[in-house]
């Protein structure tokens, strides 16, 4: 039996989730992404390229807790720079969101009415541009039908549905791939691009995802289980990459 | 007025510029910026209409309390866009084109929120149909930069010029505040060639403004006060907290703010705080 935390079993999807990427830039928000990508570079995706968080591109895998070296950088990456790169469709990034709907738009500018928010947040930010231009994936740490919604307040990330209104032309690079979520990862494996429930996480139940989600999943009749990390990835991620459990604290 | 002013979130703001516009009497901005505390400072206080940007954030605090309030009221209209798509409408006006294409904002929310937005459809073979992302002609831009000599070439120190210098592109009239003043011939003293990346031709005119960018970060100058920057958000807490943190801080000339800071600095070097010392190693 694994004493792996769902934490550690969230990193371990959003490593797997870079499964075959080559040489493009990572760019993750969120602890939990910061793990998991790092562990994938560790172990699979050697050829993944990260920032500093500022505007170089770090060579070699930092830890995102604990006694930190001087990193080894390879590249300058000004915000400039991030913005050729995105639009050359050489990166994949893993965004959280406020709110996510069933064809993975997502939120994270603002909650109510444009003219007058409940909730004002960060902004649009990159999202429209991302989603149109490369692979995208979804981090949401805390579950529930006030995220995983019916409908959301402002389309940042562009999902299937309004990519499929777009041209052949316009959404040839549209991509979003998976959605992480502390319960379980999804996906959009349908034929109507609606997301799908494609592994629960080990100790959660079909009902509690229903009983969390607004919006009806497709629920395939066999829902595989998470995979746990392996004794080598646990290794990795405790004694390495996040001798501090930074991720674990970012999970209930 | 349109106003863009340069930096990114909490970095090298033209903060001293930002406090000087809250002491004017202008107001009904448009403000075009990478947002951060000049966002907030300036809504707070009344002076915005409008916002164009991709976002507003303080980096180490996610979100600024003020602009969101504001937001919240109402009283603040926010012009999304993607921040790429910001990026190339300041990069058409700098260029003097009408335009540039671009697949972001297509499928988002961007199209509503910026109902004039309109596309163009490629002449070439492909026809793909792009957003014509028009451009954006600020009347002024303000930008902070760490030397400069009196004609206006303008040197950054830091990692990244974010897109100063296509707002100085864009903008009809452009000031560069800076650390320190130096002789022409003393720029490349500081940094390699490629910091020189402000000439003369972007600039109108020039302010000497030590710790002009203060609370932003302004490395290797230094780097943001983290404890001013708590201050700053706590005000948000109540009007009180506002008027206090607003009579401390804003109803002060600019010699009497950076006097304050310089005392308030030899306090806490006589007695560390914990706050301090996390400035100071943000700061490294």
């Amino acid at each position: 039996m694994s004493d792996a935390t769902r934490a550690e079993i969230c990193a371990v999807a959003i490593s797997d989730n870079f499964r075959g990427d080559g040489e493009i830039l990572v760019s993750c928000f969120g602890n939990v992404p910061s793990l998991g990508a790092r562990l994938a570079k560790s172990t699979h995706a050697p050829d993944l390229l990260m920032t500093d968080g500022v505007a170089s591109l770090v060579d070699g895998v930092q830890p995102i807790s604990g006694k930190r070296e001087a990193p080894v950088i390879e590249a300058w990456m000004p915000f400039r720079s991030v913005f050729d790169l995105l639009w050359s469709g050489r990166r994949h990034v893993v965004m959280m969101a406020s709110q996510i709907d069933r064809f993975g738009n997502q939120n994270f500018s603002a909650v109510g009415p444009h003219a007058k928010p409940s909730a004002q947040l960060i902004g649009m930010r990159g999202a429209p541009g991302n989603t149109i231009s490369h692979p995208t994936s979804y981090w949401v740490p805390n579950h529930s039908k006030q995220t995983f919604v019916e409908r959301v307040d402002v389309v940042c990330g562009v999902g299937y549905d309004r990519a499929a209104k777009l041209s052949p032309q316009q959404r040839r690079f549209h991509e979003i791939r998976r959605v992480i979520s502390n319960l379980a990862v999804f996906d959009f494996a349908t034929p109507d691009r609606r997301m799908r429930l494609a592994s629960l996480h080990p100790g959660v139940a079909v009902d509690e995802v229903v009983k969390n989600t607004a919006f009806e999943l497709a629920i395939p009749s066999d829902v595989p289980a998470t995979r746990l990390p392996t004794p080598a990835e646990l290794a990795l991620m405790r004694e390495q990459i996040d001798p501090e459990g930074f991720a674990n604290k970012e999970v209930r | 007025m349109t106003v863009a002013i340069g930096g990114w979130g909490s970095r090298r703001k033209p903060m001293a510029i930002v406090r000087e516009i809250l002491r004017s009497p202008v107001k009904d901005l448009t403000l075009m910026t990478y947002g951060g505390p000049d966002v907030g400072l300036l809504c707070k206080a009344g002076k915005v209409k409008r916002v164009v940007s991709g976002f507003v954030s303080l980096d180490s605090i996610p979100l600024d309390p003020h602009f969101r309030a504001a937001r919240q009221a109402g009283a603040v209209e926010f012009r999304e866009l993607d921040e790429g798509m910001f990026q190339w409408g300041l990069y058409a006006a700098a260029i003097r084109l009408p335009f540039l294409p671009t697949r972001a904002g297509l499928g988002s929310s961007v199209r509503e929120i910026n109902p004039e937005l309109k596309t163009v459809r490629s002449p070439y073979d492909d026809g793909e149909e792009l957003i014509a992302m028009p451009a954006l002609t600020p009347d002024v831009a303000f930008i902070h930069m760490n030397r400069a000599d009196a004609r206006g070439n303008g040197q950054y120190l830091g990692p990244d010029v974010y897109f100063d210098d296509v707002m100085c592109g864009a903008a009809k009239r452009r000031f560069m505040s800076c650390e320190r003043i130096v002789e022409t011939k003393d720029l490349l003293a500081g940094g390699a060639v490629q910091t020189l990346r402000i000439n003369r031709t972007q600039i109108d005119g020039v302010i000497e403004a030590p710790g002009g960018a203060h609370f932003t970060e302004c490395p290797p100058d230094y780097g943001r006060d983290e404890t001013f920057q708590r201050e700053y958000t706590t005000s948000a807490k109540d009007e009180e907290s506002w008027q206090r943190f607003k009579a401390e801080w804003l109803d002060v000339s600019e010699a009497e703010y950076q006097a304050k800071l310089r005392a308030r600095r030899a306090r806490s070097e006589a007695k560390p705080s914990e706050g301090d010392a996390a400035a100071r190693k943000a700061a490294q």
